[in-house]
């Protein structure tokens, strides 16, 4: 129980993060129309792409000699990198089909 | 001096992700919203690379990580640029998946460096708390993981619907055997567990996609959405794991964000979460809904000709567009015939519905591609208002949206869903490619009543063809 607490004190500021970021994340997508669900969507999924920081650090802190970490960090920072870049090229393309008065330059 | 930048890097990111999402639930600011996300983005990955430090000392090893960087960023524009409007659905299941799979691939390599520290002395004392995030980024990000794969492969059409009996004891099973064991390592956190740790990985693995096989293809968005936040969790794991407050806030504010995202999704449709996760919807509950269908009678063909003349004499026509107008590629036709129908002096509108095609607002996207404008596009209420008053209804591939068994049919497993009423309108014109049941699997009623008329073939043919009909009056 004394180590939960310790955990708590030791990660107090995160822990404040995170409940403010649950309202937030509520919040913020409160009124969203069903039309937006799908780009809405598909932009979290870019944003939880942030996860390819954490790729980077194992990246980072790998010894130059371990060969597993390297490996499977490596793999960590591409699979990452795809889902940021590819999240965000895809959703930009979900929404550039909503721009319809200046964006016709490629109607077939 | 370089930590404190990165801090402004980090904080700057998170404030982005903030706005973007805000900026995305808006038609208006949604793509502005997506840059703004994506650019703070850069600032916080390219803080990291060059100025994240620890007591360890700065990072090294760039060369991999600018390979790892390039080869994703490469790889991930091809795939998303190539992709077709109809694939795109899949394509985000496809990432959400990488994101999981990066989340569960910095647990294991963590876990062993936990462990390489135990062995010597090192690190003293493992922390359970610590062990825990480990946990759970490694639980959630194979969940992830395996769970989008088979909703991308359920969509792509390469996985079919799979369940066996008392499938969803042995889910349970599953899932409780993972965290048993998970709660046994945390409490034991001093021993080396690492076969107990690969044999939770594993169970997560298989846990993903069992509990994704069951589940009907029309109810993947829902799914994918649901795992989407999942990934979201798992990334937060990693701003415990790192200290790092961009991860958090970007991985919580996803993972609040796309719950209620999958709970919006569902109030769509008119149905629980539990619902769509238990109900196995289409698998088995569809035999029900199969059986009345054999005494259920005659349908009528119409004829392109005979189509053609009641359209350009009605003087309001509602198009409900659904997926068999994605995969016909059918928009433009669609289009170009509503535009026809218009210098005609018919009044044209399309009703969509929340939840036509595979993902809610999949219709808007197609049509908007064809230029078609925002103000013909009426959302499901309002299209149930205009049908008394249309003369001709022209259903293009729709058909669970449009049935009215959800309205009628309590043991049907779509009932009380929200439908298009388009019984309500004078005519109505069924376009299918055959009569075969749609995607949940159910027999449509709409197709043998007396006001229907069916007109068979590809969507885009159908339109085509219509098209030239209408000219030739």
């Amino acid at each position: 129980m004394q180590n939960l607490f310790d955990w708590i004190t030791g990660n107090q500021q995160l822990i404040y993060i995170v409940i403010l970021m649950i309202f937030v994340g509520i919040e913020v997508i409160g009124r969203v129309p069903s039309v937006l669900h799908t780009p809405l969507m598909s932009g979290a999924n870019a944003i939880h792409g942030v996860v390819v920081i954490g790729a980077i650090i194992v990246m980072g802190k790998a010894e130059t000699d371990n060969y597993l970490a390297l490996i499977l960090g490596f793999l960590a920072v591409i699979l990452g990198t795809l889902n940021v870049v590819g999240g965000f090229v895809v959703t930009d393309r979900m929404l550039e089909m909503f721009k319809s008065k200046k964006g016709k330059q490629k109607s077939q | 001096m370089e930590l404190n930048i990165l801090t402004l890097c980090y904080l700057v990111g998170s404030i982005t992700f903030i706005l973007g999402l805000k900026m995305l639930s808006n038609p208006v600011t949604a793509r502005k919203g997506n840059l703004i996300a994506a650019a703070g983005m850069t600032i916080a990955i390219f803080g990291t690379i060059f100025l994240y430090s620890d007591d360890e000392g700065p990072l090294q090893n760039y060369a991999w990580i600018f390979g790892g960087l390039i080869i994703g960023g490469i790889v991930g524009t091809m795939a998303a640029r190539k992709v077709k409007m109809t694939a795109m659905p899949e394509m985000v299941s496809m990432f959400n998946g990488m994101g999981g799979a990066c989340a569960a691939l910095i647990s294991i390599v963590e876990f062993n460096h936990l462990m390489k520290l135990h062995e010597g002395g090192i690190g003293g004392e493992i922390s359970g708390g610590f062990l825990l995030i480990i946990l759970l980024g490694l639980i959630i990000g194979s969940v992830s993981f395996a769970g989008s794969m088979i909703a991308w492969g359920k969509l792509n059409g390469s996985v079919k619907d799979f369940s066996f009996k008392g499938q969803h004891i042995f889910n349970m099973a599953l899932l409780i055997t993972m965290l048993v064991l998970a709660v046994y390592m945390v409490i034991n956190a001093g021993t080396d567990n690492s076969i107990i740790f690969y044999i939770i990985f594993i169970l997560s693995l298989s846990y993903g996609l069992f509990f994704v096989f069951p589940i009907g293809g029309a109810d993947m968005p829902v799914v994918i959405s649901l795992l989407n936040s999942f990934t979201g969790v798992a990334a937060a794991c990693g701003g415990f794991l790192y200290n790092n407050p961009v991860m958090l806030t970007g991985g919580i504010l996803v993972g609040a964000a796309g719950t209620l995202l999958t709970i919006l999704m569902c109030r769509a449709m008119n149905r629980s979460l539990t619902n769509v996760l238990i109900g196995s919807f289409g698998g088995t509950s569809a035999k029900s809904g199969t059986g009345p269908a054999k005494d259920q009678g005659l349908f009528r063909e119409i004829s392109l000709t005979d189509a053609a003349v009641i359209m350009s004499y009605a003087n309001k026509v509602i198009i409900v567009p659904g997926y068999g107008l994605a995969v016909a590629q059918a928009q433009h036709a669609c289009h170009e015939l509503e535009k026809l129908l218009e210098e005609k002096g018919v009044d044209v509108m399309y009703a969509i519905h929340p939840v036509a095609g595979r993902m809610p607002g999949h219709m808007n996207v197609l049509l908007a591609e064809a230029d078609v404008p925002y103000e013909k596009l009426k959302e499901m209420e309002t299209a149930n208002e205009e049908f008394s008053t249309t003369d001709v209804v022209l259903v293009l591939g729709a058909n669970d949206v449009v049935n009215p068994a959800a309205k009628k049919d309590a043991d049907s497993p779509i009932y009380g869903m929200p439908i298009l009423d388009v019984d309500l309108a004078k005519n109505c014109i069924v376009n299918k490619r055959s009569m075969k049941p749609g995607y949940a699997g159910i027999e449509n009623d709409l197709f043998f009543q007396p006001k229907t008329s069916m007109l068979f073939g590809d969507a885009k043919k159908v339109l085509q063809d219509l098209i030239i009909e209408i000219k030739n009056l």
